[in-house]
């Protein structure tokens, strides 16, 4: 058991599509929250394998995708100062803020860094008393643990050099917020598996009850993948709306305790914008009082007014909220490409944009609609 | 970025404070964080997120699921809830 290979299984994978089949009556609309569940499905095609009727819509949960424009541009106002030494995950560079991305400071001799963790931010402090070490804590639950603790060890270490621009945001007030948007159509929901790892499942037991929504809690693998689709699908087929595991081997209903109550420690919640969707409100993180000091946007007051510009092409927030998919985007493949992205969902290894082109979604014989 | 990949402990220790772990990725070791997971043992495999472990993975849990998808064709339609 390595966790890996037995989730991709064609044998099982095609015994899950033959049941969805034989399950499925009528058309259904579920979404799929996280951008890492996406690309799985368009890498492995089961978007085209699945049955017609089911339409799976591509949701919001790319952290970097839904960064707001205004904070990219801080960050890379924030990398462009010579005293700053600004730490990201990689996926942030090539995000487009209103005239550039962080990569463009970095070849005009800004000094920006990837790091694999935060706490590789925290020894990049270290090693640099006399340079401010930014990091771009960006994320949703499943990230925040991670980022809180950088800010924690940052101060047991007495490190004064260590601040954070962040961006954090939530999904259960993501899917708050879709299911009360007339516009977005959605009959079920894939949750997102390791958000969940996080906090556990108890949050969307009241979202299933109210809206009347089956909400599946789905792994990342193929086999996952549809394994969570046939969990909703019988549900949406006998009537039911309730919240099912479908990742049980790393999600409990409780979550992770201890990684609960570091998040809690650390951040309080607050409204947050979210690129291309608008102000949700309680729907992320931010500092709370007694870590103003590491609060980047505190330390460098010169960057908090920022005019932003969006490029009038991009429809990346219709894209992010399910209600357009990337190939119907006029500039998807034209204009707007990997190389030359103009909103954050073509750039993230996360973006539904990104996915599409990259596994050929905009060769007309690799669209659904066009197969059998 | 909420990319999470199975990952053996290989070691414990501890490092400024912080308990941490040498994980096996298929033959890639790397260092990360098992602060949130108390309790995790050499030889169990967790999910890492941005050098973290996330949770361990349930064996047991993970074995009876994959019976029970196992078992679709045998059931045919009478398929009960699978969660």
């Amino acid at each position: 058991m390595k966790y890996i290979d037995e989730y991709r299984d064609a044998d099982l994978t095609h015994r899950l599509l033959a049941q969805i089949q034989k399950t499925v009556t009528r058309p259904w609309n579920l979404m799929e929250v996280c951008g890492g569940q996406t690309h799985s499905i368009i890498r492995s095609g089961l978007d085209r394998m699945l049955p017609a009727q089911i339409n799976l819509i591509h949701g919001p949960g790319c952290p970097v995708c839904v960064t707001p424009l205004e904070l990219v541009d801080k960050a890379i106002a924030l990398a462009a100062l010579p005293e700053v030494i600004f730490t990201s995950y990689g996926d942030m560079l090539r995000v487009p803020g209103s005239s550039r991305d962080l990569f463009a400071v970095k070849a005009t001799g800004g000094d920006v860094r990837i790091v694999y963790s935060p706490l590789d931010a925290v020894q990049i402090a270290k090693a640099n008393p006399n340079k401010t070490v930014i990091f771009f804590a960006i994320g949703f639950e499943t990230t925040a643990p991670a980022n809180a603790m950088a800010i924690l060890q940052a101060r047991a270490q007495g490190l004064k050099n260590f601040a954070v621009l962040v961006s954090h945001v939530t999904v259960p007030a993501a899917i708050t917020a879709l299911m009360d948007s007339p516009d977005v159509q959605v009959d079920g929901f894939l949750a997102a598996g390791h958000v969940c790892t996080v906090m556990g499942y108890w949050e969307y037991e009241p979202l299933a009850e109210k809206y009347h929504i089956p909400i599946v809690i789905t792994g990342f693998e193929p086999v996952d993948i549809l394994h969570g689709v046939l969990d909703c699908v019988q549900e949406l087929e006998t009537g039911q709306f309730e919240v099912r595991n479908a990742y049980a081997r790393s999600v409990t209903h409780d979550g992770n305790q201890p990684a609960q109550a570091v998040i809690r420690n650390v951040f309080e919640m607050t409204d947050r914008a979210w690129r291309g969707i608008g102000v949700i409100p309680m729907s992320g993180y931010r500092l709370r009082d007694e870590f103003t000091a590491f609060d980047a946007e505190q330390r460098f007051p010169q960057i908090q007014s920022i005019e932003t510009h969006e490029s009038p092409l991009c429809i990346s927030g219709l894209v992010l909220q399910g209600r357009k998919k990337p190939d119907e985007c006029p500039a998807f493949g034209k204009q707007c490409t990997p190389r030359t992205p103009l909103g954050a969902t073509m750039v993230s290894s996360e973006g539904a944009c990104a996915a599409y082109f990259r596994y050929g979604r905009y060769l007309p014989e690799m669209k659904k609609d066009e197969r059998q | 970025m909420c990319l999470g990949i199975p990952a053996k402990i290989v070691e414990l220790y501890e490092t400024n404070g912080m308990k941490m772990a040498k994980v096996d990725f298929g033959g890639v070791i790397k260092e990360a964080c098992m602060e949130y997971l108390p309790d995790a043992k050499v030889g169990e495999y967790t999910i890492i997120h941005v050098g973290f472990g996330l949770s361990i993975l349930d064996e047991q849990e993970a074995m009876e699921t994959l019976d029970l998808l196992k078992q679709i064709d045998a059931l045919g339609d009478e398929l009960p809830g699978l969660t």
